[in-house]
């Protein structure tokens, strides 16, 4: 069930990102974190009149007991920067949980978590998640985040980044590839890039792999039809909506062009 | 508070309120069942319907703009069978009308439909005549009053239930494109659909979206829709269902003192997911404060 609420913003501040870009919220909305999981993403409001479209930004972390959600979104547009701004015990209003999340299956021992950017935090509630054997490889432009909370979680954390200034030089896949890291099962969040190429080498090992996708959207609850993306149907295709249908989706099923 | 009435009649079909749902904005419903008592609505008009499943345009889709946003969906819809099974009997389930919004590349493609839904359990069928028109490089039907009054009086002969006829404001005078529908036998009109519009994102220097082209709604559109649905509630006699940015009742009951019958509420969803109830109760409050027995009573006020 899907609501909108008027969140309390309990923290909201930069952490880190190339040029302070990054930032870290956390928020009281118990009726969203009592239903939701990973991979999910909610619909945040700016409320402005001049911004009438809710940002769809994806759940960092959820601590369902204390009716909590975090999110790690970048600074980068008339919405996002609203919410930079935003202090404790201001309110904001969100919708969600929205899409479907990741898919998990429990009989899985080994798993391997790629984020690239700004598509890493969703990873961490996922790498919370999951049970059994777990190497994330996490891609940055330059300088990292969430690092160390994702340690407290996998087994092994592999860093890469563009320029080669914490990691390895290269992006996560390049980095993956090298490392030939073992695995069953491959989650992901990133550019469409970096989860293309992801793609063809989970095909080539014969690994499934889950990727997260990014479209525009409006109403973000499956509505509008605005958010679609080809996806594989016998021997056509079709279009799927990101918001419902997604935004996780089989990498095997994804026309990425 | 005594019992107003906001009752409504759109040809022989009376809604419990004038409040509705935009085609293309409120899916067939259930998508915003979470958020809204279906049953409280006048009406839900669904997303366009086409005899077979339309594939749309390429994303992006959708570019927020000042105000308001631009969408290419392109009519996107998985065909008229699929909505026979699939959303009539979830409709059905609410005590609402149901304005079955039907579009076509050609003619024939319109009628396909319109005979499809003979004898189909739906209350009304708006026919949305902003499709391109492929056998005429895709120049939209309703630009032209000749093209309107053909198609219109073409589909009018299949319909088993009232037809509506939703203009395109992309037009010189809307006045003549509402008398040529009419003229073509529509039992009613609802304007506007969306305005022709295009954003370029500078730093990429290239439009938002794929198409280039959109169309626009919300809030920023409001005061030229106010202005067609006044010019055309002047000029014919059926009923005109207004819409085009509402957001609030107030915005509801501009358009009604412009003459509209009912309105519609599109882009408003997306910004609030409760607005067709906010608007319905807003319009009861309304009628409360100024004491307004009947609807009738404050429409089309405006000389
Ligand atoms: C499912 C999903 C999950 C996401 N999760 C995160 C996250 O956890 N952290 C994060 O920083 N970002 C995330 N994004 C991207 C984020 O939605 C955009 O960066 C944000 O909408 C930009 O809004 P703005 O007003 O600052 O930018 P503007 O450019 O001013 O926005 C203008 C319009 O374009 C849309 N838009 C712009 N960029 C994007 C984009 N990349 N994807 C979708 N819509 C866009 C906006 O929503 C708005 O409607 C996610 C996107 C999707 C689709
Ligand atoms: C995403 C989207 C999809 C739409 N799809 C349709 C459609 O299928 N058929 C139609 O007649 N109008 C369609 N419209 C137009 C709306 O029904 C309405 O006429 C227009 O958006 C103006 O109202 P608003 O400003 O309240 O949104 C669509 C509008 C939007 C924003
Ligand atoms: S954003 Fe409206 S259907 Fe996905």
């Amino acid at each position: 069930m899907k609501t909108v609420v008027l969140a309390q913003v309990l923290s909201n501040k930069a952490i880190s990102g190339d040029i302070g870009d990054i930032y870290d919220m956390t928020v009281k909305a118990p009726q969203i974190a009592d239903n939701a999981v990973a991979g999910q993403f909610v619909g945040i409001y700016a409320d402005r009149d001049s911004l009438l479209l809710p940002r769809p930004i994806s759940i960092c972390e959820i601590e369902a007991d204390k009716g909590i959600l975090r999110f790690v979104y970048q600074k980068i547009g008339k919405g996002t920067e609203y919410f930079s701004k935003l202090k404790a015990c201001d309110s904001i209003k969100i919708l969600g949980p929205s899409g479907n999340g990741y898919m998990l299956n429990d009989n899985i021992s080994e798993h391997i978590i790629v984020g690239g950017g700004i598509g890493i935090p969703p990873l961490l509630e996922l790498t919370k998640r999951l049970k059994g054997k777990k190497s994330a490889v996490l891609g940055f432009r330059s300088s990292s985040f969430l690092v160390d909370e994702f340690k407290k979680y996998a087994d092994d954390v592999y860093i890469a980044s563009d320029d080669g200034s914490v990691g390895f030089k290269g992006n996560a896949v390049e980095l993956l590839k090298s490392l030939k890291i073992k695995g069953k099962m491959i989650y992901s969040c990133g550019p469409r890039a970096m989860l293309r190429s992801l793609s063809i080498y989970a095909h080539q090992e014969g690994i499934p792999c889950q990727v997260s996708m990014e479209e525009r959207m409006a109403c973000t609850i499956g509505a509008c039809v605005g958010c679609s993306i080809k996806i594989k149907n016998d021997d056509d295709w079709i279009y799927k909506k990101v918001c419902k249908d997604g935004p996780v989706f089989d990498s095997e099923e994804v026309i990425w062009e | 508070m005594s019992k107003k009435n906001t009752k409504i009649k759109i040809a022989s079909v009376e809604l419990k309120n004038p409040v509705m749902t935009a085609s293309g904005t409120f899916g067939s419903g259930r998508e915003y069942s979470d958020f809204v008592d279906l049953n409280r609505l006048g009406a839900i008009v669904v997303k366009g319907v086409a005899d077979k499943p339309w594939k749309g345009n390429p994303s992006p889709r959708i570019a927020e703009v000042y105000g308001g946003m631009i969408n290419s969906v392109g009519l996107q819809n998985p065909g008229v069978e699929h909505f026979i099974k699939e959303d009539i009997p979830f409709l059905r389930q609410f005590d609402t009308k149901i304005i079955v919004n039907v579009c076509g590349h050609s003619v024939e493609e319109y009628i396909n439909v319109v005979k499809r839904l003979r004898g189909e359990d739906i209350d009304l069928i708006e026919l949305n005549i902003s499709c391109p028109n492929v056998s005429e490089g895709g120049m939209a039907f309703g630009t032209d009053k000749n093209m309107v009054n053909m198609v219109v009086g073409e589909v009018k002969k299949y319909a088993d239930k009232p037809l509506i006829v939703k203009l395109s404001p992309n037009v010189t005078d809307i006045t003549e494109i509402a008398k040529a529908a009419v003229d073509g036998g529509a039992d009613a009109l609802s304007l506007i659909n969306t305005l022709s519009a295009m954003k370029i994102d500078i730093y990429r220097r290239k439009p938002v979206l794929e198409r280039k082209i959109g169309g626009m709604s919300g809030p920023a559109i409001k005061p030229i829709a106010v202005r067609m649905v006044y010019q055309v509630c002047k000029c014919v006699d059926v009923p005109v269902i207004g819409m085009g940015g509402i957001s609030n009742s107030e915005d509801a009951i501009e358009f009604i003192m412009a003459g509209a019958t009912g309105v519609s509420i599109g882009t408003a969803n997306f910004n609030n997911p409760y607005v067709t109830m906010e608007v319905i109760d807003g319009i009861e409050e309304y009628m409360d404060k100024y004491d307004i027995q009947d609807l009738s009573s404050i429409r089309g006020i405006i000389d």
